[in-house]
């Protein structure tokens, strides 16, 4: 199957119902894209394709052929961090930080479109991503952070 | 041990660094006073800590405890950094595999700071010395001419420096002082200061970070188990056929239960990726003996512990005074029930372990809180001698909040690598699995009665309940009820005239240690009957509470013997609460607050006011104040992390999650029935704040701040809506 992987042209061998997600994890070796229930209830999986959020683990490898799919390893384009992954390290966001990937593909997806994203835009954004460890009220400040930092509003 | 100075003698040990550099030793174990002053000896108390300054400039710190979230491996790379003056963003952390030698390397009951922290600043602070030295003799100026800032020794009179890295190996060589300086607390430039970064933070933002599951061996294979869904079920047959030809698929395996450690019976299909042994599964056919628990229910179980709650308790915990003798004279009795589910970790990152069993040893890369227990229980149960199984400890783990204290899943790796013979094999469970094979908080129901004098305050008060209790998990007999009772059974209310009866429950459901484990449930009933009590008595239960604050009265379950309970502290804990929240003051329409604390947990005082309002049949948490005595603060952003998560998580608990069981199996599967909280449910605002208290040790962070919340959110809903929920999840 031919596809873009993080700006990369990529022949991946695996079977055309495989999932994204093992795609990237176990054939590709991409282990930031994370598994967490299998069935888009979780968003650990969320990477972009053709720059919308989508989970990976409820989309096939033969859905995403000839397709540009981005995941965290590749959210840092040309060397600098998006603004997401600077606000998230600036406000401490990351507790076990396994659902994180998940979260920062949707919020890069969400201040990319929307450069003053209220709490509401926020809320209806990041809710297909769960965190255990309970950092929504530092994600909430982060993504404002983060459209801040995209704005050109320094620290 | 005075702030300023301490013997390095008993548990460090200085040295050159393999492949270059200084390297530092240091023996910290066991936990609090005591092994800060016992004098250790390197062949009966080997070190556990390994600090290396490397010719880089980077600092290496090997941390014996599990990170999962709580921010260990920051917290005690800080207390080093600080002494050793070095550039934080020069430190690296390293996890530690499991040593046999070392003794207890579990992470659990928030003490990882107490355990460690004095001997972590001896060790930096005998680093940076040593660099001043080593600096001093290749500068030609004595050693009191120079300062030290960000990983640099710097003489200020002619201009120059030499950094960490290129003094390690010198440093190495010089003398070891025997008494070092610590650092005052005006004097910090880490520890106590806001803003400090996780050392994980970058590379978890670039998807560099490892946890378990992402375990890399060469050769490596992928297994997904289908185990019996009823508890204590066991295979009567199955037929690999179909999982054999699916693409990949290369072994399917019986994994017979171990039911001393519930690993449950199943079939491991054992494919060349995770996606074909899941593949390979649903192609199983597997028939079940059901075993002895495929009867019981939830309703079995409510119905059992209404009863049990209904008359004496099997079990007395404690007795002060005449309960029963008041209480069948009083005039009225107050009574209250309160009823609580099973509920499940839910870990974001499943369970799972990687396991080779190559040439006679078994070697396990486990996201474990507690590689002792995994060593052990793996030795045990796969009849390998214990120095031919290693247990590696992944980096991170995604979560574990107690789930990962337990060995099951790190056995069921053993047993199915042992059959795999050869090649590392990654044993993942799916989110059903492990919502369906978890070691559960679990259910209780809590009656209490009181009577209230002529004052309106106690004169008597009666606690009887019912659980399956944590440690009679798998069928063990024995006396559980101090144990179940903390956080309930140890209140220190003055009641002249109480007891706390318990009867245990039977069940087939794993029950485990949930974040803050027993007082969870037994804080919510106690501190929910108090608002109850006051509002007999007409009055504000904050007054209340504070009216009543009284001392350690009961054996059972006991107070601690090194750090005893403080009237003081719990009153200043509740009373700064209070005063941030601003208790008292009028709110808006339709909102209310509400107030609790709890025992002190893992030995911190802690206490929340809740904002509230009921609207649609939904609840909104508009505010949350936490007020915490945990002793100093040594880093504050991290610490009201902990805090944070851990309102949150209490929030996500009392509005949503409840595991049922059905024909003696789970209900729920995944997250459309198992309901976790979700951003657009989060409080509005948490806010954390600290009792300032410098002449008390540290005390742990990880847990205190979830049991007060489950009854400070039910008082403040009572208080909005004039409807008080006993039980959870609560339902408005």
């Amino acid at each position: 199957m031919e596809l873009t992987i993080n700006g990369k042209a990529t022949t991946v061998d695996g079977p055309p119902d495989m999932p994204l997600l093992w795609a990237l994890r176990d054939v590709v070796g991409l282990t930031g894209t994370k598994f967490g229930c299998g069935a888009a209830l979780c968003g650990a999986c969320t990477v972009h394709v053709d720059g919308v959020p989508t989970r990976s683990c409820s989309v096939t490898l033969r859905a995403v052929a000839g397709k540009s799919v981005t995941t965290i390893e590749g959210l840092a384009a040309g060397g600098t961090d998006h603004a997401v992954q600077q606000a998230w390290t600036e406000l401490n966001v990351p507790q076990c930080g396994y659902c994180q990937a998940g979260q920062l593909m949707s919020a890069a997806a969400l201040i990319d479109k929307n450069v003053n994203p209220t709490d509401a835009d926020i809320d209806a954004a990041m809710q297909g991503n769960l965190c255990r460890c309970g950092t929504y009220v530092r994600i909430r400040a982060a993504v404002k952070r983060a459209a801040e930092i995209h704005r050109g509003v320094s620290a | 041990m005075s702030e300023s100075t301490l013997s390095r003698r008993q548990f460090l040990w200085v040295g050159a660094a393999l492949g270059g550099g200084l390297l530092v030793q240091v023996a910290c174990r066991g936990s609090s006073a005591g092994a800060e002053s016992a004098p250790a000896d390197p062949k009966t108390t080997p070190p556990n800590i390994f600090i290396r300054i490397a010719p880089d400039d980077t600092v290496h710190v090997t941390i014996p405890k599990s990170e999962m979230g709580q921010g260990v491996r920051t917290a005690l790379a800080l207390f080093v950094a600080e002494e050793l003056d070095a550039d934080w963003s020069k430190v690296r952390p390293e996890a530690a595999a499991y040593d046999p030698q070392l003794g207890s390397q579990g992470t659990g009951g928030s003490g990882s700071v107490l355990d460690t922290h004095s001997r972590l600043r001896v060790a930096g602070a005998t680093m940076r010395q040593m660099l001043v030295t080593a600096a001093a003799q290749q500068l030609g100026v004595p050693a009191s001419e120079l300062t030290t800032r960000d990983s640099r020794v710097i003489h200020a009179a002619s201009n120059r420096s030499l950094g960490y890295g290129a003094l390690a190996d010198a440093a190495s060589k010089v003398a070891v002082p025997t008494n070092v300086r610590l650092r005052k607390p005006a004097e910090w430039r880490l520890l106590g200061r806001d803003g400090i970064k996780g050392l994980d933070a970058q590379d978890i933002v670039h998807g560099r970070a490892k946890y378990g599951i992402d375990t890399r061996r060469d050769g490596m294979l992928f297994a997904s188990v289908e185990r019996a869904t009823v508890f204590g079920a066991t295979v009567k047959s199955f037929d690999p056929s179909g999982a054999l030809k699916v693409p990949g698929v290369k072994q399917v395996v019986e994994v017979k239960g171990v039911p001393d450690v519930s690993v449950h019976a199943g079939v491991a299909v054992i494919a060349t990726n995770t996606w074909a042994a899941m593949q390979g599964r649903k192609a199983l056919k597997v028939t079940w003996n059901p075993g002895p628990h495929a009867q019981e229910s939830s309703a079995s179980y409510t119905a059992f512990m209404r009863d049990a709650v209904s008359k004496p308790g099997k079990e007395v915990v404690n007795r002060i005074g005449d309960p029963d003798g008041v209480l069948a004279k009083a005039t009225e009795v107050i009574r209250a029930d309160y009823e609580l589910p099973f509920i499940s970790h839910a870990t974001m990152e499943p369970q799972n372990c990687t396991a080779q069993f190559s040439n006679g040893v078994m070697e396990l890369w486990s996201p474990t809180q507690f590689p002792d227990w995994a060593h052990s229980a793996v030795s045990e149960h796969l009849g390998l001698d214990k120095s031919k199984v290693k247990v590696n400890v992944t980096p991170l783990m995604g979560g574990a909040f107690g789930r990962r204290i337990n060995p099951d899943f790190s056995v069921e790796a053993a047993l199915i690598a042992k059959a795999v013979n050869g090649a590392p094999v990654q044993v993942l469970w799916t989110r059903e699995d492990d919502l369906r094979h978890d070691f559960y908080r679990q259910c209780a129901i809590h009656r209490l009665e009181a009577a209230l004098g002529p004052d309106g305050n106690p004169v008597a008060m009666r606690h009887r309940f019912s659980s399956p209790a944590i440690d009679a998990t798998g069928g063990k007999s024995g006396k559980f009820g101090a144990g179940e009772s903390d956080g309930i059974g140890n209140h220190v209310y003055r009641v002249p005239n109480r007891s706390s009866e318990y009867t245990l429950l039977d069940s087939g459901v794993p029950r485990g240690w949930w974040r803050a484990v027993n007082t969870t449930h037994g804080t919510f009933a106690l501190e929910s009957f108090i608002d109850e009590l006051a509002e007999k008595a007409g009055k504000d239960p904050y007054e209340y509470r504070m009216a009543l604050i009284d001392r350690w009265v009961v054996d059972q379950p006991q107070d601690s013997k090194e750090f005893p309970f403080n009237p003081a502290r719990y009153k200043a804990t509740l009373e700064l609460a209070a005063e941030k929240a601003g208790w008292g003051k009028p709110l808006p329409a339709g909102h209310a607050l509400g107030i609790a604390q709890n025992v002190p947990d893992h030995l911190t005082y802690a206490a929340e006011v809740v904002e509230a309002s009921v609207t649609n049949g939904k609840v909104n948490v508009h505010r949350v104040v936490v007020a915490v005595d945990c002793g100093r603060v040594y880093n504050p952003d991290g610490a009201r992390a902990q805090l944070e998560g851990g309102v949150v998580q209490a929030l996500s608990a009392a509005l949503g999650e409840e595991i049922t069981i059905e024909g003696g199996a789970v209900v729920q599967g995944n997250f459309e029935t198992y309901r976790l909280l979700r951003i657009h449910g989060a409080p509005a605002r948490i806010e954390c704040y600290w009792v300032t208290n410098d002449d008390v040790p540290v005390t742990g962070l990880g847990e205190p701040s979830v049991p007060p919340f489950f009854p400070a959110l039910a008082n403040a809903i009572a208080r909005a809506t004039g409807k008080r929920p006993r039980s959870l999840p609560i339902r408005v």
